[in-house]
């Protein structure tokens, strides 16, 4: 059974990858699987200073999910350049850096730092993430923004794919892909959290001390295959789905909607081993699916 | 007996092996032996029974109270849903578990250590007696709320000194913090481990630092990955960074935290 995926110039041995804020910085995952087993890890995200993020609390389960509002707390590019990424085994796994900033300048530096180095595979933009006031969110609501930073990373990225990581806190999540594709992105993956929020009643207080938080997890997943199937119908380039995928089940059910591969994401918290499980289970759901790789099911969606 | 690496942080799904509950929501949890015997007493372990479908996220974090070659015990109050449904569990059932995680407390010889407990704070320190090189040194101070019968006092009592201060009602507060503050002003020299609610710990950190005593403290926040990986368990340390209670805690020195 062949269960690699190629797309946007990466070979993955698999399409499960880790997604970001969820893995940490892979290492910490080594005691519960051979991270070389994984298709790619994309790490935390990564912007150009050291952020502290913000403050607790930071996280709130919800049924089927949770919210988080972690600000992107992260050592700085460098850090990551310096002490994390030669241990891990980015020969093997392609190792994908997630960078956010606050401005298209910001994000043609980070893309700097990143782009000479060579365990580096990929680059995913950050576009989307809810929680930061004053960061990207504006990018990710405005297509015109989206295309100027996508422009802004390609030029500086030397080659190395760019996935530009949509918000599905938009109108049209299609249009956002679009103004991706147009601005060069060599893929796309979707969706990050859906912005929610969680109260006390008997604190009368927000239990997050960000007020609002994103949603991820399982209470996601329809909303999530809505939006590749949209986005995989709207462009051309590659899409990588992501959104509550607990199973191998899950994940080629974004790959039968049109996805070249998926990101697991909270799933990891249910169980460390849980993104090694899923390739493990991988070829036993593809039978189910009557499918000898990967390629033959993604996109075969019958519609009415 | 070989001591097993404990180093290897494994994920395990070991049977249910019985539970023990006492008065008042309190339950002591057994499962079947993880390989644990060499952890150290303040680490912790996430629980997760296998059937919990998707409702529940994640895992729950809990003290590993004590480990012997056939089984790992913790012990908890019931508080919410993770707690409800884990008395729930039948013999056999599958937990899945990761750990030990975190890092534990100090263990020196020969030294006059006092552990301060406050309730559930109480389930670390059943271990830490057990393997203690040199429990002639240790004395316990147990601070709680419910019947002293919920938890496992006595059999402590048995191993080490120890006293316990019962807070009947709020109006007992008072002096039981002014008894906590003249107890960690009496460790003078020795070493103070602490485990308890917020407010406790607070009080215990305050006294240390005017005392000058050497105290560690066991925090506790709700964990999602229990690795290090999500950053939703931070706390501030002495140098006012972020860092993550599960992997560099959950025990920290006094003076290298903020509460
Ligand atoms: C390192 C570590 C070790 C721990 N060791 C122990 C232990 O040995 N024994 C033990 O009983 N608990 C221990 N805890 C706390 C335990 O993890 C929580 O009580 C548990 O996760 C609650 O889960 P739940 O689903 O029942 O509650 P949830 O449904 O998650 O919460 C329900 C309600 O309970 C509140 N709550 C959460 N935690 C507590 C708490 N500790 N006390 C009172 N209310 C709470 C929540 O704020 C919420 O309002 C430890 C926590 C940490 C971080
Ligand atoms: C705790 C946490 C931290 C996250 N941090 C980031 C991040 O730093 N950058 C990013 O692009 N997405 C981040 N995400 C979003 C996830 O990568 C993913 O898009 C989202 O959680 C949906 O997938 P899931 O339902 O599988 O978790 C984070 C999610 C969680 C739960
Ligand atoms: S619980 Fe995830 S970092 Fe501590």
């Amino acid at each position: 059974m062949d269960l690699r995926v190629e797309f946007a110039g990466l070979v993955l041995k698999n399409p499960i990858i880790t997604a970001s804020g969820t893995f940490g910085f892979g290492l910490e995952f080594m005691n519960f699987g051979d991270l070389k087993r994984l298709g790619g890890i994309v790490v935390k995200g990564l912007s150009l200073k050291p952020r502290e993020g913000n403050p607790m609390p930071r996280i709130v389960e919800t049924p089927c999910g949770m919210l988080n509002a972690i600000g992107i707390q992260n050592p700085g590019v460098e850090a990551f350049v310096r002490d994390k990424l030669p241990l891990l085994p980015w020969r093997e796994t392609a190792i994908i850096a997630n960078l956010y900033a606050c401005s298209a300048q910001e994000f043609g530096d980070l893309t700097g730092v990143l782009a000479g180095e060579e365990g580096v595979a990929a680059l995913e933009v950050n576009v989307s993430c809810p929680n930061v006031q004053s960061g990207g969110a504006a990018f990710g609501q405005d297509p015109a923004q989206i295309t100027k930073v996508t422009e802004e990373v390609k030029k500086r990225a030397v080659g190395k794919p760019v996935i530009v990581k949509l918000s599905p806190n938009v109108t049209d999540i299609a249009l956002c892909a679009r103004a991706a594709e147009a601005g060069g992105a060599d893929a796309v993956s979707l969706i990050n959290t859906l912005l929610g929020m969680a109260v006390d009643i008997r604190t009368r207080k927000p239990r997050l001390a960000n007020v609002v938080g994103g949603l991820s997890g399982p209470a996601i997943k329809p909303v999530a295959l809505r939006c590749v199937h949209q986005v995989c119908r709207a462009v051309k380039i590659p899409v990588i789905g992501i959104g509550g995928i607990v199973s191998a089940e899950d994940a080629l059910e974004f790959i039968l909607v049109g996805a070249s591969a998926v990101q697991v994401g909270t799933a990891n918290f249910i169980r460390p081993d849980m993104a090694f499980r899923m390739v493990d289970d991988l070829p036993r759901t593809m039978l189910k699916a009557r499918a000898q790789t990967i390629a033959e099911l993604k996109g075969s969606l019958e519609l009415p | 007996m070989v001591v097993r690496n404990c180093r290897e942080v494994k994920v395990r799904e070991l049977r249910f092996l019985g539970v023990w509950e006492g008065p008042s929501d309190f339950v002591e949890l057994t499962l079947e032996n993880p390989g644990w015997e060499g952890y150290r007493p303040g680490q912790f372990a996430m629980l997760r029974p296998k059937h919990w479908g998707l409702e529940l996220s994640w895992g729950r974090p809990f003290s590993i109270s004590r480990a012997d070659e056939e089984s790992v015990t913790f012990f908890f109050q019931v508080v919410g849903r993770g707690t409800e449904r884990l008395t729930r569990l039948l013999p056999g059932d599958e937990v899945i578990v990761w750990g030990p995680l975190g890092n534990g407390f100090s263990a020196p010889e020969e030294t006059p250590t006092l552990l301060l407990a406050g309730g559930m704070g109480i389930a670390p320190f059943r271990g830490y007696i057990e393997r203690h090189p040199t429990p002639e040194f240790l004395r316990l101070v147990f601070a709680h709320r419910a019947g002293i019968d919920s938890y496992p006092y006595q059999m402590m009592k048995d191993k080490v000194r120890a006293e316990a201060i019962h807070e009947k009602t709020p109006d007992d507060l008072p002096t039981i913090i002014e008894r906590i503050e003249a107890e960690v002003a009496g460790a003078h020299g020795g070493l103070v481990l602490a485990c308890g609610p917020l407010p406790f710990l607070k009080t215990i950190q305050q006294a240390a630092k005017l005392h000058q005593v050497r105290a560690e403290l066991s925090l506790e926040r709700s964990m999602a990955c229990g690795v290090g990986a999500c950053l939703g368990c931070v706390c501030k340390d002495g140098q006012d960074k972020h860092v993550q209670v599960c992997a560099r805690g959950p025990v920290f020195k006094a003076d290298d935290v903020h509460l």
